[in-house]
Order: structure tokens, then C-alpha cells, then sequence
């Protein structure tokens, strides 16, 4: 793509955000910008999700399609364990862990013995999603769950500039979204095991071959991602509630998020999120019964001109 | 070579050899030819053809699809044996595209559903603010072409990229078009959906009645598997299963890989937009829930259940599916449907990649060790 292209396809698809920006911001203020924070924290759940999946589908080109049910598993264990202790950061903690487990029994159990039958084991994932959901019905019946924010995170925070109050749990959201990332970050570029997970991405052979074990790696990435999760799973019971058809929904937005960041890339994922978490709550403000139609033509638009993702390189 | 005569070559003399030999054509022994009457004879080419191929079990098949309805109870056939037709052509049009296309879709139900929905705005529901009102024979044939042109358009925005993206980005356009049905009340009405759609009354048949019913989805089911089984075997087939193969070999061979991909989903579309209409007569209505995740998933399930080297696997896993749907509900917790089919899925999966047919084709090739039942085939990623 030549820079007169980009400049075109840059004024083509910012041109009219900008003028929207413009219209709304002065329109009514106030709206706007919650919008803009709404939009922004939901990024942050969707980030944490989505950088899982995109993490287990970067080394091991495996389309891990449980994954909503990882999250949803981890909603309802953060439920019943911080209805047990009483502790929301020990359900945030168990939650994690139990996705965690999950991913690593799939991993070890089953799909390292199709290694390299990348359509096999997305069908393994589709049946086990099928089956996980119902077992969680069956436990949970249809029933809206919600977990309730931890005190010290209960109400608004008042007297913010031009939108004077916002909920502290929405807030700390974005801190969760940004930590989650900076976490990643380190792991990935400053840990010998995110050198072995970086290595495995680029070339897994050539990593097998310099005598490192490529299934602990493998599980170790699995479970890294089902953990993650787990844990916006209990983030999200919070905020969303968890009911049967939520795991669907954050497959979906895993998906998005990491078709139109680029397959693979963390960095990726978190511009998918930011995107995808804007577009549907500035959608569902100004244009209701329209807000899916935007992430559609998202999607649509980034597949037509950069199939692999934004970030995507050449795979 | 020149990629006519390579495509001469491929369609004359490579045919028998090409990497997927049909399960069930290799078991049938050849007639000898002092057994055949027409050898010599003048008669029409098609009767020699048929005779040649015909086996007793394609007659037993066809009678048995055939006086069924007659024997049976108006719940099997309606229920049962036209519900498993109709399934079963949505999921001959994955078998299709998967199986011949390696181009695993799960937006198949979606294409369906599209058709069904355009049949529902374009003709007569119990919406008059949403529906047209159009005759049917006007906005049946829309509604398939409209499928067919949006099954297309997903091949051609999944085709882009390969392999395992092609069920990534499917499954998103499926689940998208599932919310954009439930949030959207102006064209889709929302969750409600649009109800009472009835085919239409011609020649006057009722054509909801049991029995019409069934015999026009064993035409439209039987008009699915013969086209796929001659597509197959036609040049654009043979080139279509020579790209999922290796895709580079024919691209320098010639071939636009892209345009022979963005074909089988058109046609593939087509397939399930004709099931979808059936299927939107089948329960009188469209609403989200009938293009949902569930049954994108179940579709990919039927597919698979069966086994995705035959088309005549898609039926026969269909007629499993409303089987088990329909039974085995009643064994166990009514509510636990989902458990079974995901266990039975999985099984099939971990343990027969090639479905009941490939367990068939082994329990055959065990009970009679003389007749190689395998054929040297790529593994089927």
C-alpha cells in the first residue's frame, strides 16, 4: 500500500469519526465522554479476554473455542467462592486458577496428542464448549448471576472534570485492563519463559530443536491464557452478570478483537479491544438497534483491506 | 502443460485417482462385463451408466425413502424424516465446502437463515408492518439468490486469508448476524422474530401436510446430493479438491484459487438457502434463536457425525442428530440435550475423525480383510 493509499484509507475512515467526535462532543458533553470511559473499560474486560485467546492462538495455531466457556467457568467459581470468603480478591485469585486448570487439563489431556491438527482440535474445543456450558446450566440453572463490587470500590467517584461522577468499579476496570497488559508485556519480552513463548510463536520446530520442552511450554501458554480468562470472567461478573449465552458473546468479541488486531500479537488484541469496546458502546448510545451492525462493518472493512488484522504480520 | 489439457487430464484419466475416492464407490464391486446386457447393445447412454453403477443398495435406499412416508406415522415423517432432510441439506453444503473445499464454514446455518429471513420480509408472516407481501414465487427465488450472493461475499472475505482463520472469521460473521437479528426490530423484528410463514398452497396441495412436505424436501435433499456428487466429479470439483490439497501447485498450475474457493461457497450457499426455506416452512417462523450459535455449532456437529468424506454423510448424520434429538431426550433429562450431542461430538471427534462413516468403512474393512477399503488419501487436516 503506497502512502497516498494510506493517507486516503486513513481519511476515509477517520474523516468521518472525526467529524462524529466533533458534532457529539459538543452536542452534549457529558455523554460523550462517559461514553468514551464506558467504551474505554469495556475495552479492558475485552483486552484481558481476548489477550488469552490471541496468546494460545499465537504459539499453537490452535482456535481455542471453549474459551467463552473458560470465562464463564470462571465467573460462577469467583461467584461461589467470594459467596463462600466473603473476599472478592480471592475470587478474583480462584477464579483464575480454576480456568487456569481447565486450560491445562485440555491441554495436557487432549489436545497434545492431535498436535498439528489445527482443525481437530477446534472441534475438540467446539464439543468440550458445548458440553462445559451445559454442565454450568445444569449446575447454575438460567438464572442471572451477579457479584457484587468490593466495598472499597462501591459507588462514584465524584467531581471528575465534565462528567462529574463515574462508577469506581467501571474506573478501576481500566487499571486492571492496563496492568493485565504491562504484566504481559513483562513476561513476554523480559522472562525466560516469554523468550521460549516468542521463540515458539516465530518458529516452533526451531525451538523444540534447541532443546527446550516445547509441551511445557504449551501448557504452561494454555494455561496462561484459560487464566486469563477465568479472570475477566470474574471481572465481568461483576459488570455484566453472568448468564448462560455470556460465554458466546465473549467468544465472539474474543474473536473479533483478534481477527481485526491481527491473530497472535497482544499488542494487537489491545487495539482490537480498544476499537471494538468504543465502536459498541458509542453505538449502543447514539444508534441502538444498530450497535452490532458497527462491529460488523468493522470487521468487514478490516477483512477486505488487511485480512491478517491490524497488527497482523505475515503469519 | 496448459491447464485445459491439465484439466482434460484431470477429468479423464486422474479422476479415479484423485486424492478423495468416495467411501462408498470403492466397496461396490464392479459388475463383470459378461454380466452386462448393454454391453453391446445400443441403448441409450444414461441406462448403461446406471446400470453399470447401480448397486441393490441404492435401489433398497430409494424405495426405502420412498414408501416410508406411507408406513410410517405423520410424526416420523414429518418430525423426523423431513426434519433430518432439511438438516441434512444444510449440512451437505458444509460437507461440500469443507470435504471437497477444505474450507471448514460455520456460517452455513447463517446462509440459511438469511434466505429464510429475506423469504420472511420479502412474502407474508404475521408482521404485515415488516413482511412485503409479495407473492412467494417472487420472494422465494430473491430470497435464494440474496443467500446465495451473501454466502459468496463470506467466501470472499474468508478466503483471504486460510485455514483455520476460514472458521475463526465464519464464526464471527455467523454470531454477528445472530445479534444484529436479535437487536434490530425495524427489518428482523427483534427476539420475536417473524412467525406463520406457510408455503404456499399449489396445485392445491397443502404443502405443510405431512406428506407433501416430505416429498418436497426428498426432491430438494435429493436434487442437493446428486448435484454435489456430479460437481464433484466435474472439472470445477476436481480443481476444487486439487487447491485443498495444494493450493500453490494450482495456483502455478493456472488456476484462480481464489475464484474456484469464492465459487464452492456460492454454491455451497445455494444448497443451504434452498434448505433454508424449507427449513422456515419446517417450523413456520424465523427467529434468532434459529441462526444462534447452537445451531452453527449443530450444523458443524451433523457434518462431522456423519463424516465429511461422502455427501451422503451429512443425512445420514442429520437423521443421527433428530434421532438422538428426538429420543434420546427422553432417556435421560429432557434439559440435558446439549450434553449428550456435545459428548457424542466429541467422541466422534477424538475417536472416529471420519465419522460413522469412517466407522463404518473400518468395521467393514475388518469383517472382510480382502477388499481394501482405504484408499491412498491425504489426511484430511
Amino acid at each position: 500500500m503506497g502512502p497516498r493509499n494510506r493517507l486516503l484509507l486513513w481519511l476515509l475512515v477517520g474523516g468521518p469519526i472525526a467529524v462524529f467526535s466533533l458534532w457529539a462532543a459538543f452536542d452534549n458533553t457529558r455523554l460523550y465522554f462517559v461514553t468514551l470511559l464506558n467504551g474505554l473499560t469495556l475495552a479492558s474486560l475485552y483486552f484481558i479476554v481476548a489477550s488469552g485467546f490471541t496468546l494460545v492462538f499465537g504459539l499453537m495455531r490452535n482456535v481455542n473455542l471453549a474459551h467463552g466457556s473458560l470465562y464463564l467457568l470462571g465467573g460462577y467459581v469467583g461467584y461461589v467462592v467470594a459467596g463462600i470468603t466473603g473476599w472478592w480478591v480471592v475470587a478474583l485469585a480462584v477464579g483464575f486458577l480454576a480456568a487456569a486448570l481447565g486450560g491445562l487439563l485440555m491441554q495436557v489431556l487432549i489436545l497434545r496428542h492431535m498436535q498439528g491438527q489445527e482443525l481437530r482440535q477446534t472441534m475438540v474445543t467446539i464439543g468440550l464448549s458445548i458440553v462445559i456450558a451445559d454442565i454450568l446450566l445444569w449446575i447454575f440453572t438460567g438464572q442471572v448471576h451477579q457479584l457484587e463490587a468490593p466495598e472499597w470500590l462501591q459507588g462514584p467517584i465524584r467531581g471528575i472534570p465534565l462528567i462529574n461522577a463515574y462508577s469506581a468499579y467501571r474506573l478501576s476496570l481500566l487499571g486492571f485492563g492496563i496492568a493485565i497488559g504491562i504484566g504481559l508485556w513483562w513476561l513476554l519480552n523480559r522472562t525466560r519463559v516469554g523468550m521460549m513463548i516468542r521463540a515458539g510463536v516465530d518458529d516452533r520446530g526451531m525451538l523444540a530443536a534447541s532443546g527446550i520442552n516445547v509441551n511445557r511450554v504449551f501448557a504452561i501458554t494454555f494455561a496462561l491464557g484459560a487464566g486469563l480468562a477465568g479472570f475477566g470472567g470474574v471481572i465481568g461478573a461483576v459488570e455484566l452478570s453472568m448468564v448462560p449465552g455470556e460465554d458466546t458473546r465473549l467468544l465472539l468479541v474474543s474473536l473479533i478483537v483478534v481477527i481485526v488486531g491481527g491473530m497472535g500479537s497482544v499488542p494487537g488484541a489491545a487495539i482490537g479491544a480498544v476499537i471494538l469496546g468504543l465502536a459498541e458502546t458509542y453505538g449502543l448510545a447514539y444508534a441502538p438497534t444498530y450497535s452490532v451492525v458497527f462491529t460488523f462493518v468493522i470487521l468487514i472493512l478490516v477483512l477486505a483491506f488487511r485480512p491478517r488484522g491490524i497488527m497482523g504480520g505475515k503469519g | 502443460m496448459s491447464a485445459a489439457q491439465w484439466r482434460r487430464a484431470m477429468s479423464t484419466g486422474l479422476a479415479g485417482a484423485a486424492p478423495r475416492v468416495p467411501v462408498g464407490r470403492t466397496a461396490a464391486p464392479s459388475p463383470a462385463p459378461a454380466a452386462d446386457p448393454f454391453a453391446h447393445s445400443d441403448a441409450p447412454r444414461w441406462l448403461k451408466h446406471l446400470w453399470r453403477t447401480l448397486a441393490p443398495r441404492h435401489v433398497f435406499t430409494a424405495l426405502l425413502v420412498l414408501i416410508f412416508p406411507f408406513v410410517a406415522t405423520p410424526f416420523f415423517t414429518f418430525q423426523v424424516a423431513s426434519q433430518s432432510l432439511v438438516l441434512g441439506l444444510i449440512a451437505l453444503s458444509l460437507t461440500f465446502l469443507a470435504g471437497y473445499g477444505g474450507m471448514v464454514s460455520l456460517a452455513q446455518m447463517t446462509v440459511a437463515g438469511i434466505a429464510g429471513y429475506t423469504m420472511a420480509v420479502l412474502g407474508t408472516s404475521s408482521s404485515p408492518e415488516i413482511s412485503l407481501g409479495w407473492p412467494w414465487w417472487v420472494a422465494v427465488p430473491a430470497a435464494v439468490l440474496l443467500a446465495t450472493v451473501c454466502s459468496a461475499l463470506i467466501g470472499w472475505l474468508s478466503v483471504r486469508t486460510e485455514g483455520i482463520y476460514t472458521i475463526m472469521i465464519t464464526l464471527a460473521i455467523g454470531v454477528a448476524f445472530y445479534y444484529i437479528v436479535l437487536q434490530n426490530y425495524s427489518v428482523f423484528n427483534g427476539f420475536q422474530g417473524l412467525r406463520e410463514l406457510k408455503p404456499p398452497t399449489v396445485f392445491g396441495v397443502q404443502w405443510r401436510d405431512p406428506l407433501p412436505f416430505y416429498f418436497l424436501c426428498l426432491f430438494w435433499a435429493g436434487a442437493g446430493y446428486f448435484l454435489v456428487r456430479y460437481v464433484v466429479r466435474a472439472p470445477f470439483g476436481i480443481a476444487l479438491q486439487g487447491i485443498r490439497d495444494n493450493p500453490r501447485r494450482m495456483e502455478a498450475l493456472g488456476y484462480g484459487v481464489v475464484a474456484h474457493r469464492v465459487a464452492a461457497y456460492a454454491l455451497s450457499g445455494l444448497l443451504a438457502a434452498v434448505a433454508g426455506i424449507l427449513l422456515a416452512w419446517y417450523n413456520a417462523l424465523m427467529t434468532p434463536g434459529s441462526v444462534g450459535t447452537g445451531w452453527l455449532i449443530n450444523i458443524l456437529v451433523i457434518a462431522v457425525l456423519g463424516g465429511m468424506k461422502h455427501p451422503i454423510g451429512a443425512f445420514l448424520g442429520a437423521l443421527v442428530f433428530v434421532l438422538l434429538q428426538t429420543f434420546a431426550i427422553d432417556v435421560i433429562d429432557r434439559e440435558r440435550f446439549n450434553l449428550v450431542i456435545g459428548t457424542v461430538f466429541l467422541a466422534i471427534v477424538l475417536f472416529s475423525p471420519d465419522g460413522l462413516l469412517g466407522l463404518w468403512a473400518k468395521l467393514r474393512s475388518r469383517l472382510s480383510p480382502t477388499q481394501a477399503m482405504t484408499s491412498p488419501q491425504r489426511r484430511q487436516p
